[in-house]
């Protein structure tokens, strides 16, 4: 009945979609495009996609879905016969998913030279770092210095009962820095200490948003909402993000960063197993890391590059924190007990 | 017995009322839906899913939020439908387009206003749930309830009065009862809403709460298990399924010809001071529902840096690296698509209309109430979907941007159906025989008679296609798009920014999309106006 019931439609696909065929494609011709596929957050300045553009003689274009997990779900829906030529934007946390799914190419840029290899997650080649932007605790500096309490400085200081009712976390099951806050405390204190950790955070009165709009934007007493939390799960490029978009522009960054809890994210791209134009694909890659993308990264997408030749635009060498060596996990392993770990989360956490 | 031959243009138009809404929904819907719950269920895994306890919680919790949320929302809807469609006063145009307003907005803009409104406490659960719901649906029931009680001849309340009925018997023996049709088809779209819903469950309902929706998101989003979420879905369908031919039954039952009048007729002024309390009460209390969170949003777009300024509006004019694009090609992408969606949702719904008000058996109830499934079919599973059905050359439609206005006229169609069928079949016979007799042709009658009644509840209908293509409901969040970016994608991006001048803009667009959307509604009342006259 199933069957049938496809075959029908079908048939009735063919029948109705036969009227518009001639309008369609190309067929076989070089072509003339390349197609990135990537998530909501990917920006890029006008002058430098039209560089691309101008020196590829490739139309760049852009298709956007979704954060990281959903961008790999689909991808894994499509694979073999992706929807552009290069995806952009599987971090860490889904590495191991999209790779399992077989659905990038080999390429192996030659501007790697120029990034350190801790960024580069796999020895194949199949994706290629491009920027890294770590998940950090931010705080707001003048909540802690008006009444005289020390900032918290460590994943421990949390569970310190000075610092009860401050703390507004994403939930990882629905919110990218959620997920990499829980990875965060999992690769500092290892199964089954994590558990243990959360539970005492529960008793100081964590509070869990669905994601980071209202964690940031509402709760957070550091920002422009004016919430009543002055401990929030952010990034590491959150306080020079405060300086450039203060009305007015303050002096100094009215967040920082705890160094200690920040879990790497390295963001990378490849290109995609059945991709139409291959070719322009690669190219596409390799301007990816190129000094003039890479220096277009921290302003647009708020995330750090990876080529260590890229320059920082002044307010990141001022304000913002790379931190040395973050806590991290490998994508093998997140992907083992991801879901697990945050189904286990949420009964610690939730119920 | 020579049996009576319709002329040709009949026929035509039978077979084109039929078949157009048939073949949309079958190669835009059923089509994407049957592909990926064939790859989810054909994949590997168990089926734990139905027998785990939490499934059935989740279940229970989607049906009864949706339910209670149904009622809620004509509870709060019904007084300002009455006034709307009794009386006529200045700026009766207006608060029906205000009233829309809610109803586009993105659920996030919402909940953040939401969250700054409601008491500690209140502020998420299911109470928070049941307050949203009710605020983005409260259109949905004074639109459609409030037009159609606008057509109801008011004599014939007149004359139960006469007969000696109070106001209340009167209200419940004769109006009631007339305006059933309509209420029936507003609750059953405002039922799908909110059994559906999404982000309203994520945010406001907190991390415990969970319906079928945001349960399958979890599975084939997160989680990658299309088979779960391919079960899910279908139980899911199944509930919606039986909702359906529910009230399509009921409909059907309560459908009734009574005279339809001209708007012109039935809506007189306010007389007495006991009328104008009642309007202003009514009026008050809904505006001041609907208006409080809006007005928090606006409040807080000139809220930037010491004091109120128009620095966030300033900035929306500034070149902006938070997007591809610059607001103001977000605001014409929005506007562009929401036109191309209305057009096939007024063409394609109306086409069904036609066909579901002229028949009397249950094969045209079967196409009303398969229209009517998209809009409680899993979104993420229909945006899945998508991806995998049209994935072949030359039919590798994926990338295109039409398929963006496409998948909205999906969600619109319902409504279109829903609010032209009562005004349709509240035509008298009577009418249509008489012009026969007289010797106009079907085309002339449908021309004449049938058209210029819909018209009104066309113009309705439109308005809603075109508010719900600028809201950007349904599929569409999961269907990867071009870079063009609507508004509704543009606040996203802002809120998604550090930084106190990207919520500025966050909520400055969330300002000019609520303008947008009121200008919208009035030019499509002043369209109707001009082209169909005042009926």
């Amino acid at each position: 009945m199933r069957a049938l019931a496809t075959v029908c439609c079908k048939v009735a696909v063919g029948a109705a979609l036969l009227a518009v065929a001639g309008a369609g494609c190309g067929g076989d011709e070089s072509p003339t495009d390349v197609v990135l596929v990537t998530h909501d957050s990917f920006v890029m300045s006008d002058d430098v996609r039209s560089e691309f553009e101008q020196s590829s003689g490739l139309e760049l274009r852009v298709l956007q879905s979704g954060d990281a997990g959903e961008l790999v779900s689909k991808a894994l829906l499509t694979a073999g016969n992706p929807q552009g030529d290069v995806l952009f934007g599987v971090d860490n946390n889904f590495l191991s998913r999209a790779l399992e799914g077989e659905l990038f190419e080999s390429y192996e840029s030659p501007l790697l030279e120029s990034v350190d290899e801790k960024y580069v997650l796999d020895q194949e080649h199949r994706v290629t770092p491009i920027d890294h932007g770590e998940v950090c605790l931010n705080y707001d500096k003048a909540w802690f210095q008006d009444r005289e309490i020390e900032p918290p400085r460590s994943l421990d200081d949390l569970t310190d009962p000075r610092l009860e009712g401050l703390l507004v976390v994403e939930n990882p099951a629905t919110s990218a820095p959620g997920l990499a806050f829980l990875l965060a405390t999992v690769a500092r204190y290892g199964e089954p200490g994590w558990e243990d950790y959360w539970r005492r955070l529960r008793e100081r009165g964590v509070l869990v948003v669905d994601g980071w709009e209202e964690a940031y934007n509402v709760r957070f007493s550091g920002s422009a909402g004016k919430g009543d939390r002055p401990i929030v799960v952010s990034y590491a490029s959150s306080p020079p993000a405060e300086v450039i978009f203060g009305v007015p522009r303050p002096k100094d960054a009215p967040t920082a960063v705890v160094e200690d809890s920040c879990f790497s994210q390295i963001e990378l791209a490849g290109v995609l197993r059945g991709a139409r134009n291959e070719d322009g694909a690669r190219e596409l890659v390799d301007f990816l890391l190129s000094t003039r993308f890479q220096e277009d990264i921290p302003l647009s997408m708020f995330v750090f590059p990876v080529n260590r030749e890229a320059m920082l635009p002044p307010e990141f060498e001022t304000f913002a924190v790379v931190p040395e060596s973050p806590l991290e996990l490998p994508p093998e392993e997140i992907e083992a007990n991801r879901d697990r770990w945050v189904k286990e989360w949420t009964s610690i956490v939730l119920r | 017995m020579d049996e009576y031959r319709a002329p040709v243009s009949a026929h035509a138009w039978r077979a084109l009322s039929y078949g157009v809404p048939l073949a949309f929904i079958a190669l835009f819907f059923v089509y994407p839906l049957v592909s990926i719950l064939e790859r989810g269920l054909g994949a590997g895994g168990d089926l734990d899913i139905l027998t785990d306890p939490l499934t059935r919680e989740v279940l229970w919790f989607s049906v009864w939020q949706a339910v209670a949320s149904t009622a809620l929302t004509i509870l709060v809807a019904l007084p300002a439908a009455y006034v709307l469609g009794r009386y006529t006063f200045p700026g009766r145009g207006f608060a029906f387009a205000l009233v829309t307003v809610p109803f586009v907005l993105p659920t996030v803009v919402v909940a953040l206003a939401f969250l700054a409104l409601l008491p500690e406490g209140v502020e998420r659960g299911w109470a928070a749930i049941l307050i949203a719901h009710v605020f983005f649906n409260v259109a949905v029931v004074v639109r459609i309830v409030g037009t159609f009680w606008a057509g109801l001849d008011p004599r014939v309340s007149e004359v139960a009065a006469t007969l000696g009925a109070g106001p209340w018997r009167s209200l419940r023996e004769v109006t009631v009862p007339l305006l059933a049709p309509a209420l029936a088809a507003a609750a059953s779209l405002v039922f799908l809403f909110s059994f559906t819903s999404f982000g309203v469950v994520l945010i406001l309902g907190g991390p415990r709460f969970s319906t079928l929706e945001t349960e399958i998101y979890n599975q084939a989003v997160r989680l990658f298990d299309l088979r779960t979420a391919a079960v899910l879905a279908l139980v899911q369908l199944v509930c919606v399924a039986m909702a359906v031919l529910a009230t399509t039954q009921l409909e059907a039952k309560l459908a009734v010809g009574g005279q339809r009048r001209r708007e012109g007729d039935v809506l007189r002024p306010l007389r007495t001071r006991g009328e104008k309390a009642l309007a202003a009460a009514s009026l008050g209390v809904l505006g001041l529902f609907l208006g409080l969170p809006l007005a928090v949003l606006v409040e807080r777009s000139f809220e930037v840096g010491e004091g109120y300024s128009l620095e966030a509006y300033r900035a929306l004019t500034r070149s902006t690296n938070a997007l591809l694009a610059s607001p103001w090609e977000a605001i014409l992408n929005s506007v562009v698509y929401a036109a191309g969606a209305t057009v096939i949702a007024v063409v394609v719904g109306g086409l069904a209309a036609f066909a579901v008000a002229s028949s009397t058996n249950g094969g045209m109830r079967l196409l009303d109430g398969l229209l009517l499934l998209p809009l409680g079919a899993s979104a993420v599973m229909l945006g899945f979907g998508f991806i995998v059905a049209f994935d072949t050359e030359p039919f590798d439609f994926r990338a295109s941007p039409w398929i963006v206005p496409i998948v909205q006229a999906l969600v619109a169609i319902p409504f279109v159906v829903r609010i032209v069928t009562p005004t349709l079949r509240a035509i008298d016979e009577r009418q249509r025989e008489a012009a026969a007799v007289l010797g106009a042709s079907p085309g002339r009658i449908r021309r004449e008679i049938d058209l210029p009644v819909a018209g009104r509840a066309l113009a309705v209908a439109a308005g809603f296609a075109f508010a719900i293509s600028l809201g950007e409901f349904g599929a569409t969040v999961f269907l990867a798009r071009p870079d063009s970016p609507t508004l509704p994608v543009a606040i996203f991006r802002f809120l998604g920014r550090p930084g106190e001048l990207n919520l500025g803009q966050a909520y400055a667009l969330a300002v000019i999309l609520m303008v947008v959307t009121t200008i919208s509604i009035l030019v499509v009342e002043r369209l109707r106006r001009e082209r169909l006259g005042w009926f």
